[in-house]
């Protein structure tokens, strides 16, 4: 353990941060000074100041709180769907990179043809014509990004596939399932992880884009792009409303990316 | 000429795909786009009245019906009218779409202006303070969420300095430099890497090590001979993000009240104005095959391997 992060340093500074994100994220309930929901009407639109570190919004709710909760918000909504799209992406991949056939050509025509179209503005239509929830912005991200994942884990079994262990397990009488289970699976987890630890960050932004246009989290929950939509009405007198949530969106998606790299870098070293 | 068919009949497919699915959202999605477009008239309506509208819209008919009655139209260029505005789709389309190309045009100036510069910058300088400078830089605008950068922006030079209008619901020179700017911003953090990367390949080429053999000095070589070879992947690679300026923009335009096309798509949603929806999914598919087509093409015309290289 001592000699791995002496080994990669940067990689454990980083996922020091990233673990403490998400303690932030479990214990926000109780690290918030204050109730992020409770607003008071004779305290609206307070500048920063010593009981309301960040300052309060339109209903006199204190920022610092809501920002924090909001971690819990974000950092669950986009481990949630990236863990969702390795899921999803990973079960079509493999089914039609080891199977191939029928199965492999229509899910693959499928992929490219959300892959050939803008991610964005579908998500947009999506979320938006089911109506803002974070279910729906969950649902929306998941039907559009699962492509990416499908097209990656389909070549990576395409390139296992005829590898001589597959063949030995084969050949040996091995069922398909243990197959796919003990050696396919181990063979792509690390691209998979990769791939999914560096999109938590993106995904932060788009589900903050999406709240932002009003179609991803509704009031009033404490979501960052949420704050920022409903701060944008007061930029001339409470600029503190759109310029710490959107700071926090800033740090948490800088902390992730800087996260992914370095643990692209450990994982799979040829990329450095 | 067979790829070239080959990639046509699946842009057909995928827009057929893709409209199909908004329509299936259309027709599934909570709230009733009849209600919506009666209740802006202030009145109390009877169910007869909304039973008729219903039937002017043809919104009783089958599902697949309606599908195949606007697939119909919309291969004679018509999209039906908007429920809203109360005016053809193509119309508001093509107003919308004016105000996004403008914005598109203007950002890619932008883009240029400043990763150019950067990106040849850090290339030259490779591992030196300028490099890691120009690397932070887009490190920290990759992790920046555009809308707030936007906001900022609004905020430094539009509310405190008093240099450009804070929303702009018409097409003016001074309006367009924020939001053109913001996007820019955005994109250079992505270009500004790609340029160092088409400037660094070709600084590794054989070419360059004879030019310093025959000792020529190090601007000359940049100017005369790196540079000359590297514009025209550079073009390659900015075209690419034309396709996302054109569709992706929907929150910037929001944010800067830009009257472009993402701004009318974000009001069609929250109106429920269904044939406006589908419309421009399917218009911005359009677009953004035909542009990335395009690149692809000029990708074989610069490369004249991949010209032979049909087969995978």
């Amino acid at each position: 353990m001592t000699a791995f992060i002496k080994q990669h340093k940067l990689f454990a500074f980083y996922s020091a941060l990233v673990i403490l994100l998400v303690l932030i994220a479990i214990f926000a309930p109780y690290l918030a000074p204050q109730d992020p929901y409770e607003g008071n009407l004779k305290n609206v639109l307070q500048p920063p100041s010593d009981e309301h570190f960040l300052g309060t919004d339109k209903l006199g709710r204190d920022t610092l709180s809501r920002i924090i909760c909001g971690t819990q918000v974000s950092l669950f909504m986009s481990i949630c769907i990236v863990i969702l799209l390795a899921l999803v992406g990973g079960v079509v991949g493999i089914l039609s990179g080891y199977f191939g056939g029928k199965v492999e050509m229509v899910l693959m025509r499928i992929a490219d043809m959300m892959l050939a179209f803008p991610g964005v503005v579908l998500a947009i239509a999506i979320a938006g014509i089911m109506g803002g929830s974070i279910v729906n912005t969950i649902i929306a991200l998941l039907a559009v990004g699962w492509a990416k994942y499908a097209r990656l884990v389909r070549s990576l079994v395409i390139k296992l596939r005829y590898n001589d262990f597959i063949i030995a397990a084969q050949v040996n009488g091995t069922k398909t399932v243990n197959i796919l289970w003990r050696h396919v699976l181990p063979n792509i987890l690390p691209m998979v992880v990769i791939t999914g630890a560096m999109d938590i960050g993106t995904m932060m932004m788009e589900i903050a884009g999406l709240s932002f246009l009003g179609f991803g989290a509704q009031p009033p929950t404490p979501e960052w792009g949420l704050m920022l939509n409903e701060g944008r009405q007061y930029i001339q007198t409470a600029p503190w409303l759109m310029i710490y949530p959107g700071m926090a969106i800033f740090i948490v998606v800088a902390i992730f990316n800087l996260w992914g790299d370095a643990l692209r870098d450990v994982l799979d070293p040829r990329s450095k | 000429m067979k790829r070239l068919f080959n990639r046509l009949a699946q842009m057909f497919v995928t827009l057929i795909g893709v409209s199909f699915i908004t329509f299936c959202l259309a027709y599934l999605a909570p709230g009733d786009p009849v209600a919506m477009l009666l209740e802006s008239a202030d009145t109390i309506i009877s169910e007869e009245v909304m039973q008729k509208t219903r039937e002017e819209l043809g919104l009783d008919k089958p599902f697949l019906v309606q599908y195949g009655n606007w697939l119909g139209g919309v291969i004679q260029g018509d999209m039906g009218m908007s429920y809203s505005a109360k005016k053809p789709v193509t119309e508001k389309l093509s107003e919308g779409f004016a105000g996004t190309l403008l914005l598109a045009f203007v950002t890619i100036i932008f883009v240029l202006i400043i990763s150019l510069p950067l990106g040849i910058w850090s290339a030259v300088r490779q591992n030196e303070w300028p490099d890691y400078l120009v690397r932070v830089l887009a490190f920290i605008g990759v992790s920046m969420p555009s809308f707030w950068l936007g906001l900022i922006l609004l905020y430094i030079f539009g509310l405190k300095l008093g240099l450009f209008p804070i929303a702009s619901s018409t097409i003016t020179a001074k309006g367009i430099v924020l939001p053109a700017l913001t996007l820019a911003i955005y994109q250079s953090t992505k270009y500004v890497r790609q340029v160092r990367t088409v400037i660094l390949d070709e600084l590794h080429q054989d070419y360059v090590i004879g030019a310093r053999a025959r000792g020529l000095s190090e601007s000359t070589i940049l100017w005369k001979h790196v540079l000359p070879n590297a514009v025209l992947p550079l073009i390659t690679l900015l075209g690419m993000s034309i396709g996302w300026l054109l569709g992706g923009v929907a929150v910037i335009e929001i944010v800067f009240s830009w009257p472009g096309i993402g701004n009318m798509a974000v009001r069609a949603i929250m109106m429920r104005d269904y044939p406006l929806i589908e419309g421009f999914v399917l218009w911005i598919a359009i677009v953004y095959m035909l542009i990335n087509f395009l690149v692809d093409l000029s990708y074989a015309w610069l490369n004249p391997k991949l010209r032979k290289g049909e087969q995978h």
